[in-house]
Formats: C-alpha cells, structure tokens, sequence
C-alpha cells in the first residue's frame, strides 16, 4: 500500500464530504443544490487525478508532440466532459424544482414543506 | 442527531474511498501505465484511425460518439424539464415578468455589452470548430455561446429570446447528429461511422464528420443553455 503524493486526492475527497454534508445536514433548498455542485465538481477532479500520471500532458497530439507514451490517459477526461455537462443540466433542472417549490409553499426551508421531512 | 448521522456516514465514505484510492498511487508512471490497455490503444492509433489529433474529441465523438448523443439527450431533457417547470401558468396577475421594476442599465453597460456580445459568440463558434484540433469542443464552445447571451440578458433590461428561433436550432442540430449516425450507419455499417474522409492531419477540414458533429452539439448545446438563462430569466417570449 503506498501512498504517493496524495494531495489531490484530498482535496478532490474533500470536496465531495464537503457537499455531501451540506446535502444531509442544510435545510435550504438553495444550499443543498450548491452542495449538488460540490459534489459534482469533487467528483470530476478525483476522476481526473486518478488519470494523471507524472510527467505526461494532455493527450492532444501537435506537429512536435506525438510521442504517445507522454500523454495522460483520455478515456476519464471524456467522462468527466460528460460529467460536467450533465452536472450543469442537474443543476439547472434541480433550480427550476427549487424556483417551483418556493412559489407554492412560500419557503425554501425543508422542515416547512409537508411530505419532505427528514 | 441530524449531524451525527450526517458525521458518520461520511466518516464510513472517507475510509471507504481512502482505502480504495491507496491502491492507486496519484500520478505513479508504472502502475497506471500498466492498468491503461484501452487508452494505449487510443493514445497509439487515435489519430490514425479518427484523424483528430485531440484525443479527448476522438474518445467523444468517434470510439464514443454514442454516449454523447445520450450525454446530449440528457441535457436536452434537463433543459427541457426546467423550460416545462418554469413555464407552468402562473397565478393570474402575480408577477409580471417585464415589470419588475429593474432601472435601465447604464450606457457603458448596454453598449459594452452589445459590441462584446457578436465577439463572444465568435469565440464559441472557434472553440467548437477546432475541437478535434485544439483543447475544447462543442460543449465548451456551447456554453461560451450561452454565456454571450447571459451577459445580453444582464446587460439590457428586457432582453428577450425568441423561443422558437432557439427550438428550431436545437433541432436541427440534434436531427443533423442523427442524421449523421444514420448515414454512418448506412455506408459504413455502424451507427455513428466516421464515414467522411479523414483529410490531412492538423487541418481544420479533417477528421470526416468529428467536425460537423461538434458544429452541431455546440449550436445545440448553445441554445440549449440561453434557452435554460431566458427561463430562469422568464422573460422567453412565446412567439
């Protein structure tokens, strides 16, 4: 088990506690949305360090860049593209249930809204 | 009680991720190196066989050009969902949407922001046009695009989208993808076939049909996402 320079690890790890928190524990609709995207975007660079490796770059091969063993792994930068594109259309989705919320119960606060006590 | 539950689930995840990630040492050349047989395939033969020297945007839009016309679908679901939600009729006379009171924006701002807007849209229209060549692609290109029309929206009380202008976009763009997939289908026996000819490496007309599909998800995402800034706006004009 060994356990290189884990930094960004932690702090990707982080960013997920950060807004899984916010997701269990806030009461406002707003906040648990903002917690969505932490997640979301602590989800995206834990994929994305997992597909670093040291001393490569970007796989974008130029007219003097095409030697393929210097290049970082592709396959989890086309996920997290799909990620954050998805992750935008949640947000936006989870909003507009928000805005939709707040115009028939007159709060935001989940303890006030019947039928979504914790 | 609340935090303490909300404490130990997430203590129970942190030692579940950390024990898992400590197989798998950040940044280490050998072990990952050795865990990636299918990305060697596409960092060795990605150019050769879609043409576009981006890799990303050839794992996108040819070895996976499927998954994203589901990724698409889902946004376009999403903003759908979101353009059926805000629209829903409202309480007669409760809010008008045009009169909210807000003051006309200062001339620098208006003026700032109608002479920025064409060259942000410039801006996008490059972004997704060089995909397979440069960093970026339709969806980053798209939502450059969305931002020109957030910046009009805030800039110019009143701002108005035409609707429809925005759904015929959409669509179009999404039946040109499939439409492409189709013919992929039809001449090259797979749906999604990069039938085009694949043209000289590094030039902006190469990689077959990865930039026309890209033209396409950057205009659809584009109006996708001014669509879902005129909603959350609600000033989207019905006609």
């Amino acid at each position: 088990m060994t356990i290189g320079n884990p930094m960004m690890y932690v702090g990707a790890v982080g960013l997920i506690m950060i807004g899984l928190f916010t997701v269990l524990s806030k009461r406002n609709l707003i906040k648990i949305i903002v917690g969505l995207t932490l997640l979301d975007t602590g989800v995206n660079v834990l994929l994305i360090a997992i597909g670093y490796i040291h001393n490569r770059t970007a796989p974008i091969v130029t007219r003097t860049y095409t030697d393929p063993t210097k290049m970082v792994d592709p396959i989890p930068q086309a996920l997290v593209l799909t990620a954050i594109v998805i992750g935008l259309g949640v947000t936006a989705l989870a909003l507009a249930l928000a805005i939709r919320v707040y115009g028939h119960y007159k709060t935001l606060d989940t303890r006030k809204i019947r039928g979504l006590k914790w | 009680m609340r935090a303490f539950v909300s404490f130990s689930v997430l203590a129970l995840i942190v030692v579940g991720l950390a024990l898992s990630l400590s197989h798998i040492p950040f940044g280490n050349s050998t072990a990952n190196t050795d865990r990636m047989h299918v990305a060697k395939y596409y960092l060795n033969n990605g150019v050769k066989d879609t043409g576009a020297p981006n890799l990303v945007t050839a794992v996108v839009l040819d070895y996976r050009a499927l998954d994203t016309l589901g990724e698409v679908t889902v946004l376009f679901i999403a903003s759908l969902g979101l353009g059926i939600f805000l629209s829903w009729p409202k309480k007669e006379g409760s809010e008008d949407d045009d009169k909210r009171g807000l003051p006309p924006a200062s001339l620098i701002v208006r003026r700032g922001s109608q002479f920025l807007f064409p060259l942000i849209l410039l801006f996008g229209g490059y972004i997704f046009l060089h995909g397979h060549l440069t960093p970026g692609g339709g969806f980053q290109g798209g939502s450059v695009i969305a931002s020109a029309f957030l910046l009009m929206f805030l800039g110019n009380t009143g701002y108005r989208l035409r609707q429809k202008t925005l759904a015929v976009t959409e669509s179009l763009a999404g039946i040109t993808f499939v439409i492409i997939g189709l013919i992929g289908l039809g001449v090259g026996g797979y749906f999604l076939n990069n039938f085009l000819p694949k043209g000289s490496v590094f030039a902006l007309f190469s990689a077959g049909v990865i930039p026309i599909l890209y033209a396409a998800i950057g205009l659809k995402v584009g109006a996708e996402l001014a669509g879902i800034v005129a909603n959350m706006f609600g000033s989207g004009s019905e006609g």
